[in-house]
């Protein structure tokens, strides 16, 4: 076999082309990034006139405040529900689209809906349904089962909310991608088992699952990448971090004391642990869960 | 037409335009970034009008910039790239921030500079003073002034055979448990409802009650100051709301104002309290009840209650501009203060008329006789002479120190901590902010 290859004579033309990336790349990342590593070493007022350079100070009281921690424990709670239940319904809800005979399209384009929807909405649609006093879900449930929701004050409740938005949402994402895996998987093993009697779920357990582990390894970085970051604007239209601080996840926090409070120094330092921890996760997830991935068929 | 009248035209109307030109010189444009939107941006923009119209030298462009931190925010962006508006909106609570900013040109500064005589003694004085630095020169110009009062629903008050509140002599906290206790008896979901419960149940407690919120006069004398908020009375306060949630007589609804002030629509609670700024927002929302307002609760051992303090917004002005710039600055600022923009304000948002001229004004032309609900902000805010505790609050991170105290609060409501834990804890918690901001600007 005849290896197609282009190859460039001078090295010149390769960096050129990716030079736009690069730029890119460098303006929104790493400078952003070395910016914000540099200021979490300072203590500065708002306005920059007032700028000195404090080693880890920053740092150092963060990890002293017993509010952090628990921000980050809240943090880890959220995320790892969100992922739980939105890779869960998104691989359910992808195995039952794609057995659908009749209208496929019309399901497929529903259930990938809620995904175009930015998360601030999200979160006020879910409020709809769930606010104690105006709820229509929330009057339900209290009517119904008697239970005596109110997320305003039960910190229980209101993570609930926030992790059923965030994974509403989410879980459109994971079933793209999950559809598009399981149309990947050869219908030919598929019915070599069904003749050999394994039962559907034997079927999905033994052959389409381990086919699907490439995707469902995307979709779980994803996933918590999501639920770090992107949430943010589910809290903030839901729980604003309450109660008593209980939703209060880190990107939140960085938002609350950088943003609104002008307090720059700790909110860059809490940028700076928040990127540490999403590289370790990410790190720990190539290492050690990646090598379960089967990529080959 | 011949070819020379074709030219001759052309060069009558040019030198008509030429001319003409000076008289087109713009205007210099005075930025002005806010915060105000809706028909609160309506007015801006009427009083921004009526400015522009009045002369001809300069044009004010008021730009809405978004929510309060949002206009603070681009504020501070713009004063880091050198491209600062002349004016800017800030929140109360940023008063500290910008003062110690050393990016301002000082009101009472800018007004003496411009030479306009202000008699700062027409102005309501619990507004200058929340604004004042320790020498009592101000700082920004008082803009939009709101202060918490007490709604009730005129219906269900009724109803309960409760008699209705007086509109200058505030009940008893005592009496509010009567009469709150009165209306869950005669089938209201709930007694009182609050907004912005760090403002209204807490910071104007204290204020009218003249308890020290911080050490240093309320930090107005020092950047080492402490927050002083886990005192008996304030803990006595919260556990009293506290044992109140038992029977529903005081139920929570939210920290800001959204949740509560639905909850009074919905006529769930008799009782809410928040800033006179929602006076228009009930006007528009309730059609199916009567409502009023009084002033704030007090206690049964406070014989002369102080004044409530401010929320709200001032304009400060930036330094660092082409000094023509200023001149136009000083003349909107001075339009701003007077009497017809004033009354146009308050009239159409519920805000201060921040002068005793447009107040004065305003009561002569019996506007209050026909509004009397308009007046009992005013009358709670002017009662006294401010004290040094009853005067403002100046705290560095006060919005974080406000988070947390709203954070603590909740845990009180929600039975996880006991008002005193409570209070003991975001005492401890705001006097790290404190320290941390001290740090900043040593």
């Amino acid at each position: 076999m005849i290896k197609k290859r282009s190859y460039f004579k001078t090295r010149t033309l390769a960096y050129f082309l990716i030079l736009p990336q690069i730029l890119i790349t460098l303006t929104f990342f790493y400078w952003p990034a070395a910016q914000g590593l540099l200021s979490s070493f300072q203590l500065s007022d708002p306005f920059g006139l007032h700028t000195r350079f404090v080693w880890f100070d920053n740092y150092i009281s963060l990890f002293k405040d017993p509010l952090y921690l628990k921000s980050i424990v809240t943090t880890l709670v959220f995320s790892s529900s969100v992922a739980a239940v939105s890779i869960c319904c998104g691989l359910f809800l992808a195995t039952m689209a794609n057995r659908a005979l009749r209208m496929t399209t019309v399901t497929r384009t529903l259930l990938i809906w809620p995904y175009a929807i930015a998360p601030a909405i999200s979160g006020v649609l879910w409020l709809f349904l769930l606010h104690p006093s105006y709820g229509v879900v929330a009057i339900a449930l209290e009517n119904w089962f008697g239970l005596d929701w109110d997320p305003l004050l039960e910190s229980s409740h209101a993570m609930v909310l926030i992790v059923l938005a965030s994974s509403w949402k989410n879980i459109s994402y994971n079933f793209v991608f999950f559809l598009a895996g399981l149309q990947a998987v050869p219908h030919s093993l598929i019915e070599a088992a069904a003749m050999d009697g394994a039962s559907p779920f034997r079927r999905f357990w033994t052959i389409t699952f381990p086919l699907l582990s490439p995707t469902m390894f995307f979709v779980t970085v994803m996933t918590i990448i999501f639920s770090f970051f992107e949430s943010f604007g589910i809290i903030h239209t839901v729980t604003q971090g309450g109660p008593g601080g209980s939703t209060n996840i880190l990107v939140y926090k960085v938002y609350q004391d950088g943003f609104i409070g002008l307090n720059l120094g700790s909110s860059s330092a809490q940028s700076v642990v928040l990127m540490s921890l999403i590289i370790l996760i990410t790190v720990l997830q190539f290492k050690y869960v990646e090598r379960k991935v089967q990529y080959t068929g | 037409m011949s070819k020379s009248k074709v030219f001759w035209l052309v060069m009558a109307v040019g030198m008509l335009i030429s001319f003409a030109a000076p008289a087109f010189a713009a205007p210099t444009e005075i930025h002005w970034w806010h915060a105000m939107r809706g028909a609160r941006g309506e007015t801006v923009q009427k009083i921004v009008d009526g400015f522009n119209a009045s002369q001809s030298e300069f044009k004010v462009v008021p730009v809405y910039k978004g929510e309060y931190d949002e206009v603070v925010n681009a504020g501070v962006a713009a004063v880091r790239a050198g491209k600062q508006p002349h004016i800017l909106q800030s929140f109360e609570v940023g008063t500290q921030t910008m003062m110690l900013s050393g990016a301002i040109y000082p009101v009472y500064e800018l007004m003496a500079d411009a030479g306009y005589k202000v008699d700062w003694s027409r102005y309501l004085q619990p507004v200058l003073s929340y604004y004042m630095n320790a020498d009592g020169n101000l700082m920004s110009m008082p803009f939009n002034s709101s202060t918490p009062v007490m709604y009730y629903n005129v219906d269900l008050f009724k109803k309960a055979g409760i008699p209705m509140l007086d509109k200058e002599k505030p009940v008893t906290w005592d009496e509010m448990g009567v009469i709150t206790g009165k209306l869950v008896q005669s089938g209201v979901e709930g007694g009182m409802v609050t907004a912005w419960q760090s403002w209204t149940q807490v910071e104007n407690y204290s204020a009218i009650h003249n308890i020290p919120f911080a050490s240093k006069a309320n930090g107005y004398e020092g950047l080492d100051t402490e927050l002083m908020i886990n005192n008996d009375k304030v803990i006595n306060h919260i556990a009293r709301l506290k044992s109140w949630m038992a029977d529903k007589r005081f139920y929570y609804g939210g920290q800001k104002y959204q949740g509560p002030k639905s909850e009074f629509i919905a006529q769930n609670a008799g009782i809410y309290i928040d800033s006179i700024s929602a006076i228009a927002k009930l006007q528009a929302a309730i059609k199916d009840f009567t409502w009023d307002v009084a002033p704030l609760p007090v206690e049964s051992w406070m014989k002369e209650p102080q004044n409530s303090i401010i929320g709200g917004a001032s304009l400060w002005v930036f330094k660092g501009l082409p000094k023509k710039d200023y001149k136009g600055v000083a003349a909107f600022l001075s339009y701003l203060a007077g009497v017809e923009p004033q009354i146009l304000w308050h009239k159409e948002t519920g805000y201060f008329p921040i002068t005793l001229d447009a107040y004065d004004k305003l009561k002569a032309d019996g506007y209050y006789q026909e509004n009397p609900f308009q007046e009992v902000g005013i009358k709670q805010l002017t009662r006294r002479i401010p004290t040094k505790i009853s005067r403002g609050l100046r705290l560095g991170y006060f919005i974080q120190i406000r988070n947390i105290i709203n954070e603590e609060l909740e845990l009180v409501w929600n039975g996880s901590k006991t008002p005193k834990e409570a209070m003991d804890s975001a005492v401890a918690r705001s006097n790290l902010q404190l320290r941390a901001f001290e740090k900043t600007y040593k």
